[in-house]
């Protein structure tokens, strides 16, 4: 029993390291909304916001982005009745949707390049681009991990660090969803009434 | 050996969520963010008032999350996630509102036009 008690305090030691470090990674991000905010008026002569985004197209990728972070909740819900086909299904479909977004996402850079609205046209469109991208990059590191996570709880069940490195993988995406509240509402809802 | 599991995952954090927690933070966040989509694409609402309640709408659905999902607060004594959470979010507004703060005043004293550059030479009795 104190074997167990001893583990799980371990655990709980890891999961407040990792909460540690998404605080430091929302002052990365917050480094990065101030910059946007301070150069959203640096348009150089080029188009700003209102007239760059797509905002029904950016309500879909946030959609796509919240159901993902529930079903990621879900996940760790199967995991917790030890139901590991239901955990592999709800990590497939939180993969998945995440997978849809970084697609929707990438799609609407390549729009916006081909347009001649890349990130050396103005001030504001490098602080847009910087932005996302990097809560972009941040959902690709997401997604690998969720399909290590998905194989090896296949292949190896649901023994060993399965619970904690289930809360810790949650714990990332559910924080990139609160993150991507913010780029929603500052970055694209904000575009035309500044 | 399953009743040892169980007694290990129901130890290891207390604060995991119910079904019905999730699906209440779920909706609620859908419907905030639906709210605040309106809210945007409105052309009754003035420009301010926009701004406000979508920053607002932003700021609600923020704390859903962190507690519905994130499970922030559920945690026992000594709540140390909370601590550091408090901690960066006193980084956060330092870096964000000094920022603004700064760069508007800035603008406010460099984008003048040269002739009133000039003038202000000028009047300082050359440079």
């Amino acid at each position: 029993m104190s074997a167990i008690a001893e583990r799980a305090a371990g655990a709980q030691r890891t999961v407040l390291g990792f909460w540690i470090y998404l605080m430091t990674d929302c002052v990365l991000f917050a480094t990065l909304f101030a910059t946007y905010a301070v150069q959203r008026n640096s348009t150089n002569g080029g188009p700003g916001g209102a007239a760059l985004f797509d905002l029904p197209y950016v309500l879909v990728e946030t959609m796509l982005l919240l159901t993902s972070s529930f079903t990621c909740g879900l996940a760790v819900i199967a995991l917790q009745r030890r139901n590991k086909q239901l955990l592999l299904r709800m990590l497939a479909v939180t993969f998945v949707l995440g997978l849809a977004f970084v697609g929707l996402e990438f799609n609407e850079f390549r729009y916006l390049v081909t347009e001649g609205n890349d990130w050396q046209r103005s001030g504001f469109l490098s602080a847009y681009f910087t932005l996302v991208a990097t809560h972009g990059l941040h959902i690709c590191v997401g997604l690998l991990w969720a399909l290590v996570l998905g194989v090896q709880i296949w292949r190896r069940g649901l023994g060993g660090n399965t619970v904690k490195r289930m809360t810790l993988f949650s714990m990332f995406w559910h924080f990139l969803d609160v993150v991507w509240i913010f780029i929603f509402s500052v970055v694209y809802l904000w575009s035309g009434r500044l | 050996m399953s009743e040892h599991k169980q007694a290990h995952v129901s130890q290891f954090e207390p604060s995991h969520g119910t079904v019905n927690s999730y699906i209440i933070g779920f909706a609620s966040c859908i419907v905030l963010t639906v709210v605040a989509y309106m809210v945007a694409t409105s052309t009754t609402i003035s420009n301010t008032a926009a701004i406000a309640i979508i920053a607002g709408l932003a700021i609600v659905q923020c704390v859903v999350q962190l507690t519905r999902f994130l499970h922030l607060g559920a945690e026992f004594k000594p709540r140390w996630k909370l601590l550091v959470f408090a901690g960066m979010l006193i980084i956060v507004l330092i870096v964000v509102v000094g920022s603004l703060w700064i760069m508007n005043n800035l603008n406010y004293r460099m984008l003048h036009s040269s002739d009133q550059l000039q003038e202000y030479v000028e009047s300082q009795d050359g440079l």
